[in-house]
């Protein structure tokens, strides 16, 4: 094997009370692209901080084309050759595409004016790089998540950057815009660029990767090629037991019509009809910006309707806000978890309880004895690791978050459960606990709806599958009639089933 | 899943770090309390039962201001149109005083005149979406000028009937040996306190201010919280205006000019942050309090008011930047 360029080596990292890293270390190799997996609290995040400077470490070596370095902070490391793109983007949106590459090192003239020509010329010339089809005189802003992306790496290549770390850099990305990722990603192997790549997602990994290194608790598992490895052995490594069956499919389905929406519209989307029977999970799939979330919050009335029906059991529903969803027992969960699902200064209890409080008070006053004991409840039932109910729930991992804000809806006693991208930056073993929590809300007669980008978890769960495409369902399709090829082509609306459309 | 431990044995006991946590929690509290032994060394009268009841009686109007603010604060807003609601209303109550109508009608009236006006307020940014600093800078700002017009730019005098000496109780009355001022400070904290800690409500001000789309998505009535915080800080700004007006037997035009800005201070120094979500009704508590004793040390040690501002100006920054410091 070649010589890596970059060699972490038996790093260890102690806050206050938490030993973070315990002996972590990685290899990058010139053109190659390093995967590095890991449950969430491995440590993935914390060693990449302290690769870039952002944390010191207490003991080990990192060491960078054959010299044992030191960096102070992510701008030193940044013009050493290493790059960082995180899961959350840091671009400016009112800013343009040059504007956000140069942000910090703009070309000048003489007297300090920006020179605004050779920006924009080299920014252009990134930007054709990568394949990129916008100007990049363009806002930020107006650019797909994508998009937004690719601009981040071409920072990244601006740089002249050795070697590159991608947090999660498909979490927010279509399938479209993945593949046109992944060709960047050869281009940057060929240049001799090494990457990190990190990620939940197994199949991109056995796509795109060709070494992988796994952590557990802080500490190195194994560095092995990707070849030599299945998907189970992975996953094994991950979470240091063996797992049975990723998804684990019970069909809990009953005759009658639990949820039914007629011609229902928002003011700037088409009419969408569907039935949805009691104990059935329906996935709804489709690319980003399809309209997915726009028709859950639709129904979950945080979107006016302008006109069709919701009907519950039969009957018609008044929905004019998310209180008379809630009251009519439809419950939402939130694609976007920090932004509008959870309350991060907030503790585990009080989020959990939030749409409940009418239910757990008494003349408007909490009732503490009554609602701690409902919380501790979904807590055990929920298996979330928390120490306590007061930890501010931002401190807890993104799986256990999830199943926070799950158990948040589910303590008002929905009948029909959405859940917006469930498991999006959540672990392979809290995934799986999730996946089991859905079934036992099946079993008990839930009807759910769960929007997914994940194909292999729309595939492996649904009981049908909805395609979206611009706003409307583009093809129906029942357990195991279709693949995830179908799926793809309704959704960019080459394909339609009978009687859709 | 296996459980993601990593705790060190070589880590501080856990109760050292609780106890430091607790002081830092409390670094509003313990600021107060060097400033007390400070001034109490530095001037010999400080430490009077007459002085520091002074102090407390000083403070209650600022601090009552406060409250309000506390709570329009941790919904993320913001209301700088107490001190014109003060004016206004101590100008209604003054005048109802006038006419001789009972102190049981004139002082609810003029409360209730707080609320209305603070939830104008509360309507304008809830329901026309306005960012709550330019909609209460334009109350402010109505506000001011209405009580102008009014009164004509003169005070408003009580008059010297039986009703205005029993409104005078308000400002300058005693029970227990401790003036009604501080009285109604104390109850209106304990009211707050409770309102924030054991209701609904309480707990929907903080989900509003900690994340206002999430605190939509989980069925909150958003605007209707809102409206709420924006019509109890009208109220308290209207008891504060009853405590001034009685206290002076007239209501000045110009009255509480600048409340607004020491209310604000008192609420920072307390701890309670501008981003809205976090902070404790009882750090506004303290923080009127610093202010208060700040103001009487300054006094005592015969300090020039133009210095004193200084001085104030002073000691919010560096109170301000320790508490950046642990954050």
């Amino acid at each position: 094997m070649q010589s890596a360029i970059l060699k972490l080596d038996k790093i260890v990292k102690t806050f206050p009370g938490v030993k973070a890293l315990d002996g972590a270390s990685l290899q990058v190799y010139p053109g190659k692209v390093m995967a590095l997996m890991g449950e969430n609290g491995a440590g993935k995040s914390t060693l990449m901080k302290v690769l870039t400077g952002i944390y010191q470490s207490d003991s080990g070596s990192i060491e960078y084309q054959g010299q044992a370095v030191n960096f102070s902070g992510p701008r030193q490391s940044q013009l050493a050759g290493i790059s960082i793109i995180h899961q959350e983007l840091n671009l400016i949106p009112e800013l343009s595409i040059a504007e956000n590459i140069f942000l910090g090192r703009e070309p000048c003239h003489r007297f300090g004016a920006i020179d605004w020509q050779t920006m924009y010329r080299q920014a252009d010339q990134l930007l054709a790089r990568l394949d990129v089809k916008h100007s990049s005189r363009t806002l930020l802003g107006q650019l797909s998540l994508g998009a937004q992306q690719l601009v981040e790496i071409a920072k990244a290549i601006s740089f002249e950057s050795k070697v590159i770390i991608m947090d999660e850099p498909t979490d927010a990305l279509t399938d479209v815009e993945t593949l046109s990722l992944f060709r960047v990603i050869n281009e940057l192997k060929q240049q001799g660029c090494g990457i990190v790549y990190i990620s939940h997602r197994l199949k991109e990994i056995f796509t795109i990767c060709d070494h992988v290194t796994v952590l557990r608790d802080g500490q190195f598992i194994a560095e092995r090629c990707i070849d030599d490895l299945s998907e189970d052995a992975m996953i094994e490594l991950m979470v240091g037991r063996q797992l049975d069956e990723q998804y684990p499919y019970q069909d809990h389905r009953q005759d009658s019509i639990c949820l039914e929406l007629q011609d229902l519209r928002a003011a700037d989307t088409p009419a969408v009809s569907f039935k949805l029977k009691q104990g059935e999970l329906l996935g709804i799939a489709g690319l980003m910006g399809a309209g997915r979330t726009e028709l859950m919050k639709l129904i979950f009335g945080a979107i006016p309707i302008q006109s069709g029906d919701i009907l519950l059991n039969g009957q018609p529903l008044t929905i004019e806000s998310s209180q008379d969803a809630l009251a009519n027992g439809i419950a939402y969960i939130s694609e976007d978890r920090k932004g509008e699902g959870l309350l991060l200064e907030l503790s585990v209890k009080e989020n959990m309880s939030l749409c409940s409080l009418g239910e757990l008070s008494q003349f408007g006053q909490i009732q503490h004895k009554r609602e701690q004991a409902k919380v501790a409840e979904f807590i055990k039932a929920f298996n979330i690791k928390t120490p306590t109910q007061e930890q501010a729930i931002g401190l807890l991992s993104g799986g256990n978050q999830q199943k926070v804000a799950i158990a948040k809806g589910l303590m008002t006693q929905p009948k029909v459960l959405i859940l917006d991208e469930p498991t999006r930056g959540v672990d392979v073993g809290a995934r799986k606990e999730i996946y089991q929590l859905i079934n036992q809300f099946k079993a008990q007669g839930l009807a759910v709806i769960m929007v997914s980008s994940d194909m292999p978890e729309l595939l492996g769960l649904s009981d049908r599958i909805l395609v979206m495409h611009q706003g409307q369902i583009s093809a129906e399709f029942e357990r195991h009639q279709a693949g995830q090829e179908q799926i793809l082509a309704a959704a960019v609306g080459k394909y339609q089933t009978e009687g859709t459309l | 899943m296996k459980p993601v431990s990593t705790y060190s044995t070589a880590a501080p006991s856990p109760q050292n770090m609780r106890v430091k946590a607790w002081l830092i929690e409390q670094k509003s509290l313990l600021a107060l309390l060097f400033l007390i032994a400070l001034v109490s060394m530095l001037t010999p009268h400080f430490f009077s039962v007459d002085n520091l009841l002074n102090i407390f009686r000083q403070t209650s109007v600022n601090a009552i201001i406060a409250v309000g603010m506390t709570l329009v604060i941790l919904t993320a807003g913001i209301d700088l149109s107490v001190g014109s609601v003060l004016a206004l209303c101590g100008a209604l109550a003054a005048t109802l005083i006038g006419m001789e109508i009972p102190v049981l009608v004139a002082v609810p009236t003029a409360l209730l005149a707080g609320a209305s006006l603070g939830a104008i307020s509360g309507i304008i940014i809830a329901k026309g979406k306005v960012q709550a600093f330019i909609a209460t800078l334009v109350t402010m700002t109505l506000l001011r000028g209405v009580t102008m017009v009014y009164t004509d730019g003169r005070p408003v005098t009580t008059g010297f009937t039986d009703v205005a000496d029993q409104f005078a109780w308000f400002g300058t009355g005693n029970a227990l040996g401790i003036p009604v001022p501080v009285w109604l400070m104390v109850v209106v904290f304990a009211a707050v306190w409770y309102l924030l800690n054991h209701t609904r409500f309480g707990r929907y001000i903080y989900a509003v201010g900690g994340n206002e789309a999430a605190a939509r998505l989980s069925g909150i009535n958003v605007d209707r919280v809102k409206i709420g915080v924006y019509a109890l800080s009208g109220t308290l700004a209207a008891l504060a205006a009853i405590i001034v007006t009685s206290r002076l037997s007239s209501a000045q035009p110009t009255a509480g000019t600048g409340y607004e800005l020491d209310a604000i201070a008192a609420v920072v120094l307390g701890g309670t942050s501008l981003a809205g979500g976090k902070g404790r009704i009882m750090g506004t508590l303290v923080g009127a309090l610093i202010i208060g004793f700040l103001n009487n040390a300054l006094n005592l040690l015969d300090v020039s008011s133009y210095y004193q501002m200084i001085v104030k100006a002073s000691v919010i920054l560096l109170a301000v930047m320790v508490d950046n410091k642990h954050k």
